[in-house]
């Protein structure tokens, strides 16, 4: 297909480049430098997609971020899918790929648009809450069918190929947009020596000077935005980021920029030098000053089929013809409220296509664009407004009528014009986005018609999008904006010669929004507000009268400014008529919150390198080369991998923890203990420390011997456990839950910095530096024995707890004897880098004893087994010590109150019916309750039911030979013998007795031989 | 992102390298087995959640590892300033704070 509507000459598109692309399946060419949305006009496409709602057809509207309609889903391939891309934002390039997001099965045939006239006027706002949410058991049935309707795009179905960067960067001064006014701000910033980051989302940076009428230093404005970026390029303390949008603006001047590095060169990132390129980067900027330099957004005026193909603002007419050469019709009609807007029929007059007539909201219009206008004799319909359009799939004429703007009505005869495009402009809305990231509030403006950002400290709003968009004005503004940034963050700024632009003289514009219909809103064809979310006027009345009165439940109601839109084009408008029908003005209805991203951002960006191995560290122990080649299967305990179990040829999990447990209870069995916590306490008050840190007495431990501590809150909950060992007289060595290990080491410093810095104690994490290897069973003296000749180990000499500093396998190391199996127990210590040698060791001394490697799940079996909590499992921050039955572990008779104490005197942790540990043994022995099963008393279910506990752990003891549980039930101790009910999801209710949470060796004889 | 300074490092770094620990100045009763239930709750449980100044606690734990206080405007997220622990804010909630907004 030719490119019917391109200009034989002038634009910046490059007519010796070009590009073939494909939309829809069918096949067209471009040029170099054309957008995607400029390409598809120059070959005449009216149509580029079907509306969220009514499935109405829809054409390009804008040329920049605030394009409602063509939403376009992108990419080639399957990997390089991506959906919501603006067309209007993506850069043409050759074999681009592209497709419509909503209509099925084609934008020009769609059946959804058969369904959307008919089905349209019995969906009101509000249409799916009050239809659809009733029963809510068929919502996700509704839902499938309505989302398929209203496509907004798909995820590609394989990964990601591409690579994304983070890059953390500081500046002086950031420059977000690179118009007049943040052009002559960056460079008056810049020429002062201060760091200066200049972004603009466009693919070209000059915004409005690459399709201005005005000359700059008597050329083009656009030589006088190459000549700044020339020199900026020259300074090396400036970056200059183009194809970056800020999308988000945070405390304390921190702005994300999403920099697109390859999308204008091909879907998938392309290789340079045999190497992937990143694809986008997000520069996270911490800067000193930021100058808002964002410009305006154009609004459209609301009439009565103002979607129909053929519809734009009047800006986007003239940046397509003045720096594409596309002129998107043949005959224009233009509406508009202000003189600005005349730029677009001058264009189009220029370009040589009929203007059927300047329709200019108000009486008297006068200033030099109208004068130029009247010059070349094209007809000006003063005091009157476009109030309704023709046509299906592209505007075939429109009717014209004066209009009472403040009577709101239509004030004289209907006159209907043939044309193919109609342009408007009811004002220019400064984009407040970022400002408004922040929580500042925009504040309204009466002079300007729209709302200019609140304050933000160290944020300094330039030219348009502060009410001085007039070329002559915003570079003055951005000039003398960029030397006080600069001065501000300590640099002397030289000051910037502004280019010499003559005034252009302007009438005032008029204030319009809706446009008037000779029907009420209600009646008259639909008036479209927000086509992206086909919010129309009539919705946002209705809204109103149905008690919506804040603008924010009007936005919720009705859809206005939702998801990728954020209200770029539509918010004011919308916020106008919802004033009309509340009879308040704009300021008082207020502004809803704009929210980062200012335009979508793909996943990849955000992520960055954090994703597969990156995305969460993962911890490893010193022996986990051995566990890999010995077949283990890894548990993530927060985020270490610790081996889980051994299996042996086919074993399932149940067969090899019985076996694991079997090997430990009549042999010997080695874990790799090296995840818990292990922190240093040091200092001539450490002793008094860990009183007041842990709820038992620490006074008489004397050195060589280990006690097992229990730690509390404040509130008396149990927060974390572990065995502490008496190194020296100032010296502990604390272990803490694999998991706790780092919260704990922060509560101690804590509690030591804020409460009692006066004691002399220091902390430290050595949690890597040792590794721990537990060899428990009847055989792990005699294997230790093997391999230490400088420690005694006879029982009456290295008694249960005590521990002992020697040789192991030759290295220096620290044997505890403690046990978390209830079976004779030794804890061997190394400096990590020596763990591989001894366990390697123990294994070739252990063959005879059949040594048995055991994981996670045995160990949580034989420790459930002797009834020994695990913190976080049997506990949740609600369990007292003596909820755990551990009162022999509190020293209510040290002198200080330690932490926790006090609150185990309140009368709620002395209520006899709290949630105690239990034992339960299933009446059928081979049934492992579920952990997490509820427990009640009665047999016989009944709604509602008191629920008196549930299971905390639950295993098949090979050792027992039948399943257990531990749990939690209310005034459990008192229970004992008593059965209690599990009901079960599936309608089954297991029996459990109430016994003893201590299963095996209640009296702990082997332990101690 | 906050950008925060640690009167410790003396420096401002970024709000990923610190956590929030809550309502700052916040004392344990010196006698806690001579406080009522009632006191002793108060002191666990009640705790102000301002809008405007708030004084905090963070902790600086991917840096120094070392807690301090910072006067915190609620709306506006603005820091007026941090101190350490043991010191006296000079802004406080009530008093104008164009003093510390100059900072």
């Amino acid at each position: 297909m030719s490119q019917q509507n391109r200009l034989g000459t002038g634009g910046r598109i490059d007519r010796s480049r070009p590009l073939r692309f494909t939309f829809n399946g069918v096949d067209y060419q471009g040029f170099a430098g054309d957008t995607l949305a400029s390409a598809l006009l120059a070959n005449g496409v009216d149509v580029v997609n079907r509306s969220f709602k009514y499935s109405r057809p829809r054409g390009i509207v804008a040329a920049g971020a605030e394009e409602p309609n063509a939403i376009v889903q992108l990419g080639a391939s399957e990997a390089a899918q991506v959906p919501n891309v603006r067309a209007t934002q993506q850069a043409l390039y050759g074999g681009l790929v592209a497709a419509s997001t909503n209509g099925w099965p084609n934008v020009d045939r769609d059946l959804m648009g058969v369904i959307g006239s008919v089905g349209g006027k019995f969906m009101p706002p509000g249409f799916y809450y009050k239809t659809f949410m009733a029963p809510a058991s068929l919502w996700p049935k509704y839902e499938k069918y309505i989302r398929k309707a209203a496509g907004l795009g798909r995820v590609p179905k394989e990964a990601d190929p591409d690579i994304y960067d983070h890059i953390n960067r500081h500046c002086d001064v950031l420059v977000i947009g690179a118009g007049p006014a943040g052009l002559a701000a960056a460079l008056a910033a810049a020429r002062s020596g201060a760091r200066v980051i200049l972004c603009d989302e466009q693919e070209e940076m000059g915004g409005s000077l690459l399709d201005s009428r005005e000359l700059v230093d008597g050329r083009p404005a656009s030589a006088w935005a190459a000549a700044v970026l020339a020199e900026l390029a020259t300074l090396p303390e400036v970056l200059v980021l183009p194809r970056t949008t800020a999308n988000g603006y945070h405390d304390h001047n921190f702005v994300t920029l999403h920099e697109r590095r390859t999308e204008h060169l091909a879907d998938l990132a392309p290789s340079l030098n045999g190497r992937r390129q990143v694809r986008a980067r997000m520069h996270r900027v911490r800067a000193g000053e930021v100058i808002l330099a964002t410009g305006t957004h154009e609004r459209p005026l609301v009439f009565s089929n103002n979607d129909v193909p053929g519809n734009l603002v009047a800006g986007a007419v003239s940046t397509y013809i003045r720096r594409y050469a596309v002129v998107p019709g043949r005959r224009l009609v233009l509406s508009t409220a202000n003189d600005h807007a005349y730029r677009a029929a001058l264009d189009w007059h220029d370009a040589g296509r009929e203007v059927v007539a300047i329709v200019d909201a108000r009486e008297h219009p006068e200033g030099d664009l109208v004068n130029e206008a009247r010059a070349r004799n094209i007809r000006i319909i003063p005091g009157s407004a476009v109030i309704e359009a023709q046509g299906k799939k592209r505007v075939s004429a429109v009717q014209v009528a004066r209009i009472d703007i403040g009577g709101f009505k239509v004030a004289g005869r209907v006159e209907t014009l043939a044309c193919d495009t109609i342009a408007t402009s009811g004002g220019y809305s400064p984009v407040v986005h970022l400002a408004a990231h922040t929580g500042a509030r925009p504040e309204w403006r009466d002079d300007i018609l729209g709302f200019v950002p609140g304050k933000v400290p160290g944020m300094t709003p330039v030219g348009g999008v502060h009410g001085k968009g007039a070329l002559i004005e915003a570079l003055a503004d951005g000039a003398a904006a960029g030397t006080a940034a600069a001065q501000r963050t300590g640099f002397t700024a030289p000051a910037v010669e502004l280019p010499k632009v003559a005034k252009v003289r302007e009438g005032k514009a008029a204030a319009l929004y809706q446009v008037p219909h000779v029907k009420p809103a209600m009646r008259a064809p639909k008036q479209f507000v927000d086509p992206q979310n086909d919010v129309t006027a009539a919705g946002i009345e209705l809204a109103t009268r149905e008690g919506f009165e804040s603008i924010e439940h009007v936005k919720r109601y009705t859809g206005m400014g939702f998801g990728t839109d954020q209200g770029k084009l539509g918010n004011i408008n919308g916020m106008a008529i919802a004033a009309r029908c509340l009879k308040q003005t704009i300021p008082q209805t207020g502004t809803t919150v704009f929210r980062p991203n200012y335009t979508p951002v793909t996943f990849g960006a955000i992520a960055g390198r954090n994703c597969r191995e990156f995305f969460d560290p993962r911890r490893f122990t010193a022996l986990h080369a051995w566990h890999v080649e010995h077949g283990a299967k890894f548990e993530e305990v927060g985020q270490w991998m610790r081996p889980w179990y051994f299996p042996r040829g086919n074993e399932s999990m149940h067969e090899a923890v019985q076996r694991e447990c079997r090997a430990v209870r009549e042999s010997v069995g080695i874990l790799d203990a090296s995840t818990l916590g292990k922190i240093e306490i040091q200092g001539k008050d450490a002793r008094e420390f860990l009183n007041r840190l842990y709820t038992n007495a620490w006074t008489k431990l004397d050195v060589g011997k280990c006690r097992y501590g229990l730690m509390c809150k404040d509130d008396g909950m149990v927060m974390d456990d572990g065995v502490t060992a008496c190194i020296a007289e100032n010296h502990f060595h604390m272990t803490t839950t694999t998991g706790g290990a780092a919260a704990v080491l922060d509560w101690m410093e804590l509690w030591h910095q804020t409460e009692w810095p006066e004691l002399e104690v220091y902390f430290n994490s050595v949690t890597d530096h040792w590794a721990a290897m537990a060899i428990n069973g009847p055989n792990a003296r005699k294997l230790l024995a093997e391999l230490t000749d400088d420690i005694d180990l006879s029982g009456e000499n290295f008694k249960f707890m005590d521990w002992r500093a020697g040789t192991v396998a030759g290295v220096p190391a620290r044997v505890y004897r403690i046990s978390f199996t209830g079976e004779l127990s030794f804890e061997i210590n190394v400096q990590a880098n020596h763990a591989l040698h001894v366990w390697q060791a123990l294994f070739d001394k252990g063959e005879k004893y059949g040594l048995t490697p055991y994981g996670t799940e045995t160990m949580h079996v034989l420790r459930a087994e002797k009834g020994f909590i695990i913190v976080g499992q049997e506990t949740d921050g609600s369990m007292t010590p003596e909820d755990l039955g551990m009162q022999w572990c509190v020293g209510y008779k040290k002198p200080f109150s330690w932490i926790g104490r006090r609150a185990l005197t309140r009368p709620d942790t002395k209520r006899e019916d709290r949630k105690q540990l239990v034992g339960l043994k299933p009446l059928d022995p081979q049934l492992v309750l579920d952990e997490g099963a509820q427990i009640v008393l009665e047999k016989e279910i009944r709604i509602p039911m008191p629920m008196v506990g549930h299971v905390t752990s639950s295993y098949f003891s090979p050792t027992l030979g039948h399943a257990f549980a531990l749990a939690v039930v209310k005034g459990g101790s008192q229970r004992m013998g008593q059965t209690v009910y599990l009901p079960m999801a599936d309608g089954r209710v297991h029996a459990a007795e109430v016994v003893s949470p201590v299963f095996y060796d209640a009296e702990g004889a082997r332990q101690h031989v | 992102m906050l950008h925060i300074y640690c009167p410790h490092c003396a420096e401002y770094r970024e709000e990923e390298e610190f956590r929030p620990k809550g309502e700052a100045h916040i004392a344990r009763p010196v006698a806690p087995e001579a406080a009522s239930d009632e006191e002793w709750g108060t002191y666990l449980f009640f705790r102000k959640n301002p809008r405007g100044l708030h004084h905090e606690l963070w902790y600086h734990a991917a840096g120094c590892r070392k807690f301090f206080n910072a006067t915190r405007d609620t709306v506006s997220y603005q820091i007026l300033e941090t101190y350490k622990v043991g010191q006296k804010p000079s802004v406080v909630a009530g008093q104008s704070s164009n003093k510390g907004a100059a900072k």
